[in-house]
């Protein structure tokens, strides 16, 4: 029934976990560097969710305004500090992006300090199937992040400005031959990953308190569901989400909860060893 | 004052052995290190652990810190060094978290945020005032050591077989060159001088706690090889010391704005170095001693006859 239960729970932490793991491979398919700077901009969504939540907006409306301001902020600082050094190579631009992640973290910091905040939620029963506990806000979170997935799902697919994405991270150049314009593209990758990113700090403050270091917490997860389902695989990080977090889950059972933070690493060093591709390969979709 | 310079130029020789071990790998063969804090602290932890709970002599903490870091580093490689650049990038950052959760958490072997205290240091009971300046010398001579080993690395066909892989490793692996080796070598040595960069910080300050190695200390050694140069070793030392007096004048300047709190103080600190990378990268990106690419000699060309 433990098992059973870290199960679920492992779901429902997997599936917010999916929303910033879909913006960070989805990014790294269109622009081909990994941008740490997921970690200060997960934390500026999660902050600028809590301003609008304060300020009376809704759940949906303050996830809106954390995507807003993570993926305008994103996109600034892919536009400023990443994409000019991209030239270089992929490294000069992850560099760069662990110092603009470091900015974001340290403008929260300067502005709202330290100490944990917490969202002012109602408080409700939870709910029990047989023995299974879900929190009705744990279903309701979880309700919006699977929304939120089907939207970017249907856009891949269905939308033309999709289809070029799609297109644009298999083959640049062909998909460029083909009059789709990669800084279009380019840009709407940084906005909406970046959007994705920041909803996805949100989403996973919700349950606990948030700070400045709310995102770097999240980071390692981040990369490893990435990485297992394959790095810029959009289907592989839902799938390596779902994964990392009932190991991670499934994890405090075994070796307690101080190591939670150890399972994204050693996962992540598993699937490089055993099948550096991940598990749905590179593709984009 | 003087001890206070001292103290400085210890820490900065400290950062300087960072940021040669960052050089060799980044200037060298083009590989990131983003873990480069844990490796500093697998080194610290391992002398430390040699010469409180084992007694042993601080000669031997310094071997077992090289030793361990030099493992440390050739466990991470072995999954990845096949692999690009940006999956090393990840690993690395994810090993320094490691580090630091079992630094934390394995209170029986690391006292956990307790930290270790009591880390001896040499001769210092007898030296008394004076250990400051003798320990500022033997950093100084691990620091030229390992200065003119990195130099003679550069100057040598094993670092031109570096310099190439960096360039382009597929051709390195056309002309006959073991890729896979020589990045494992280069890392593994590099990550080894970090741990006697860790080991020789320990004994200094005779109290390590895992707070002691964030992933600050990894943004400040990039600023330092990215400021002084890339690839050339002389670049790094200067950029670590360039990267010690913006640290400590910025100090300076934060505790002299007015109406501001310790943690907001602390966040001052942390955007000024953040953004002096950017600008770095993005202005100045070969650094005040850009690297000297040595020209091939052209054979003068055969007169028309």
């Amino acid at each position: 029934m433990i098992i059973l239960q870290a199960l679920v729970n492992g779901i429902v932490s997997g599936t917010l976990l999916a929303v910033p793991a879909i913006g960070f491979t989805a990014m790294f398919a269109v622009l081909r560097f990994p941008n740490f700077s997921v970690s200060g901009v997960a934390t500026l969504g999660a902050f600028a969710g809590y301003l609008a939540y304060g300020a009376g907006l809704q759940m949906a409306g303050s996830l809106a305004i954390a995507f807003a301001v993570a993926g305008v902020a994103g996109l600034a600082f892919d536009k400023v500090a990443h994409l000019p050094l991209i030239k270089q190579g992929a490294l000069p631009a992850a560099i760069a992006s662990i110092a603009t992640g470091l900015i974001l973290e340290n403008v929260v910091r300067l502005g709202f300090g330290n100490e944990p905040r917490g969202y002012d939620r109602p408080i409700a029963r939870d709910v029990f199937l047989g023995e299974i506990r879900v929190s009705p806000q744990q279903l309701e979170t979880m309700g919006l992040a699977l929304l939120l997935m089907l939207l970017v799902f249907a856009a891949l697919a269905f939308t033309r400005i999709g289809k070029a994405m799609r297109a644009s991270a298999d083959n640049p150049e062909l998909a460029a031959l083909k009059g789709i314009r990669p800084e279009r593209i380019a840009t709407l990758a940084s906005f909406v990953g970046m959007g994705l990113v920041g909803v996805g700090g949100m989403l996973l403050g919700l349950d606990s308190s948030i700070d400045p270091l709310t995102g770097t917490r999240i980071l390692l997860s981040l990369f490893a569901a990435a990485v297992l389902g394959g790095l810029g695989s959009v289907p592989g990080a839902v799938l390596g989400a779902f994964l990392i977090g009932m190991a991670e889950e499934l994890s405090v059972l075994v070796v307690g909860s101080q190591y939670r933070a150890a399972i994204g690493f050693i996962a992540i060093l598993a699937v490089l060893t055993l099948r550096p591709r991940g598990l749905l390969g590179e593709r984009a979709y | 004052m003087l001890s206070y310079l001292l103290f400085i130029a210890t820490i900065g020789g400290i950062y300087g052995l960072l940021a040669l071990s960052l050089n060799l790998i980044w200037g060298g063969v083009g590989m990131v290190n983003l873990g480069l804090a844990g490796f500093f602290a697998v080194g610290a932890y391992a002398s430390a652990l040699l010469t409180t709970v084992g007694h042993g002599p601080i000669a031997a903490g310094w071997l077992m810190a090289l030793v361990a870091g030099g493992v440390a580093g050739l466990v991470v490689t072995l999954s990845t060094t096949r692999l690009r650049a940006d999956y090393l990038a990840i690993v690395t950052l994810g090993f320094a978290e490691a580090v630091r959760l079992v630094a934390a958490n394995e209170i029986w072997l690391t006292r956990g945020t307790d930290g270790i205290s009591g880390i001896p240091g040499p001769w210092k009971r007898a030296l008394g005032p004076d250990f400051n300046a003798v320990y500022f010398l033997i950093v100084l001579v691990a620091l030229l050591v390992v200065f003119f080993l990195m130099r003679r690395i550069d100057r040598s066909p094993y670092g031109r077989a570096l310099r190439a892989i960096r360039e382009d490793a597929q051709v390195a692996q056309v002309a006959g060159k073991p890729v896979l080796r020589f990045k494992t070598e280069a890392f593994v040595l590099s990550a080894a001088i970090a741990g006697l960069a860790g080991a020789l910080y320990g004994h200094f300050t005779s109290y390590i706690a895992p707070d002691m190695f964030l992933p600050l200390i990894t943004i400040y050694i990039f600023l330092a090889v990215a400021s002084g140069g890339t690839g050339r070793p002389a670049g790094a030392l200067v950029g670590a010391y360039v990267v010690m007096t913006l640290l400590e004048s910025s100090r300076f300047f934060v505790e002299w704005i007015p109406g501001v709190t310790a943690v907001q103080r602390a966040a001052l600190k942390e955007l000024l170095i953040a953004v002096a990378l950017i600008l770095v990268l993005r202005l100045k990106p070969s650094g005040v001693l850009p690297e000297r690419i040595p020209r091939a000699r052209v054979p003068p060309a055969p007169r028309p006859s």
